[in-house]
């Protein structure tokens, strides 16, 4: 059997990942919905959860998607499809593609056509990032009962505490905005889209209080977002 | 309420285990299929180049993420992947916005739905891209958008550093100086930052640990 990195066969693989992932989000979505309203949420208020969250993802999976064009330049396009709709993200599939090729001597310059250097790179993808799927079961029931027991013990240290985690969470992708700072104008575009996107959250949030528009509060997230996007395009060329 | 939480926690289980099993069943069916079983050194070498630092971040981020993104969150974000760039800002907005407390059932009900919801349009916007690949990639790949792309990160936690700081200010103020130092004078570490992301939870652990104990929060 001829090896083509765009086979119909790794298509096939491909679409087959793609069902299970969409059946388990489907699965998880169904559950959380009717708890949820069997806990007297009401059903408005979730169906806003879920536009808002649907509307805000595009722009990131866009991003996303740019990541398959990269990766497929060498690895066809089904590979990369699987990955980065399985687990991936490209900041860790690009690093194994590029250690293995080198590993392997060969250059992702241009389509793998040998089948064992794709299945090796394959693999080291795989194995990379298993740890990650298989920890979660493993370290749940320790880490669950950590927090229940931190709310049980002090309800407003365990709010504290996640608020916390959050924040740190947030301070080290605030601060590697900073980053580039020494690298001159170019250095400053994403600290200048950082600050356009917490204005236009900022923004948003006057208006959400002081006109009443709770509409509003379903799209700022995204706003924030894509017109801190836009707001890179226009500014980039100025400052670099 | 206990369960739902149980429930979830054994239909994770089953689901991420068999998610383990496909992924891995990826490489093997074209192995198979092609006849080509790479040599176990190409990929053990290949594999000395990322596992230290991967295996590492995924043990991290194991750890850090769980008690964010709750019991449903956590099974199906470490599964459809993307964990701190959409899965996690898409979990806290939503929290946030609903007024729900992460680790409560409430919270667990508005993570899994905002996760779920997140790798739903994920995947299709991909799937869609991919049919369409030939049309978008010109336009996708255009000079013109790429400071676009490449400002995503700073775009999104921008929006969401004002809706969490403006409310914990004084939570924020530790993480955020050290981070914003620490980036200033190793510029190199952008590149590291999963690994960062609980050095900066344990400063902001320990900060607002002090401030509780004085009564400053």
């Amino acid at each position: 059997m001829a090896f083509s990195a765009n086979s119909s066969f790794l298509y096939g693989i491909a679409v087959l990942v793609i069902i299970f992932v969409l059946a388990q989000s489907v699965f998880f979505l169904v559950r959380a919905y009717r708890r949820g309203v069997e806990m007297g949420m009401a059903k408005e208020k979730l169906r806003r959860v879920m536009i808002s969250s649907a509307v805000f993802t595009v722009a990131p999976a866009v991003s996303i998607l740019l990541g398959v064009v990269t990766l497929s330049k060498f690895l066809g396009i089904p590979l990369p499809w699987i990955r980065m709709s399985v687990i991936g993200a490209l900041t860790y599939e690009l690093p194994a593609a590029s250690s293995t090729a080198k590993a392997l001597g060969v250059s992702l310059s241009e389509m793998v056509t040998d089948p064992k250097v794709y299945t090796a790179i394959a693999w080291v993808m795989t194995l990379g990032i298993m740890p990650s799927i298989l920890l979660p079961p493993v370290l749940m029931k320790k880490i669950r009962g950590g927090v229940v027991k931190l709310r049980s013990r002090d309800e407003k240290w365990g709010d504290l505490f996640m608020t916390s985690m959050f924040l740190g969470m947030i301070s080290a992708f605030l601060g590697m905005v900073f980053a580039d700072v020494g690298k001159g104008a170019a250095g400053l575009i994403p600290i200048l889209v950082l600050l356009c996107s917490a204005a236009l959250m900022g923004v948003c949030g006057l208006l959400i209080k002081k006109k009443n528009m709770q509409w509003l509060e379903t799209y700022a997230m995204s706003i924030s977002m894509i017109g801190a996007m836009v707001f890179a395009v226009v500014i980039a060329p100025l400052l670099s | 309420m206990k369960d739902y939480m149980k429930d979830t926690d054994r239909y994770g289980k089953i689901w991420i285990i068999t998610a383990a099993v496909i992924v891995a069943m990826v490489p093997a069916a074209i192995c198979i299929r092609y006849n080509a079983w790479p040599e176990l050194t190409a990929v053990l070498k290949g594999l000395m180049g990322v596992a230290p630092i991967f295996w590492t971040v995924g043990v991290i981020e194991v750890i850090t993420y769980t008690p964010m993104l709750g019991v449903g969150g956590t099974y199906l974000a470490f599964v459809t992947g993307n964990l701190t760039s959409l899965k996690a800002p898409s979990a806290l907005s939503a929290m946030e916005s609903m007024g729900v407390r992460p680790g409560s059932e409430e919270g667990e009900v508005i993570s899994t739905i905002a996760i779920a919801v997140s790798s739903i349009v994920t995947t299709l916007v991909i799937a869609v891209g991919v049919c369409l690949l030939t049309l978008i990639a010109p336009l996708l790949n255009s000079p013109v958008l790429k400071p676009a792309f490449d400002n995503i990160l700073p775009a999104l936690f921008g929006g969401l550093g004002v809706v969490y700081i403006s409310k914990n200010w004084k939570l924020s103020v530790a993480p955020l100086l050290f981070m914003i130092a620490l980036f200033l004078a190793v510029p190199s570490l952008a590149s590291s930052v999963g690994v960062l992301v609980p050095v900066g939870v344990i400063i902001a652990l320990i900060a607002a640990r002090v401030m509780y104990k004085k009564g400053m929060v």
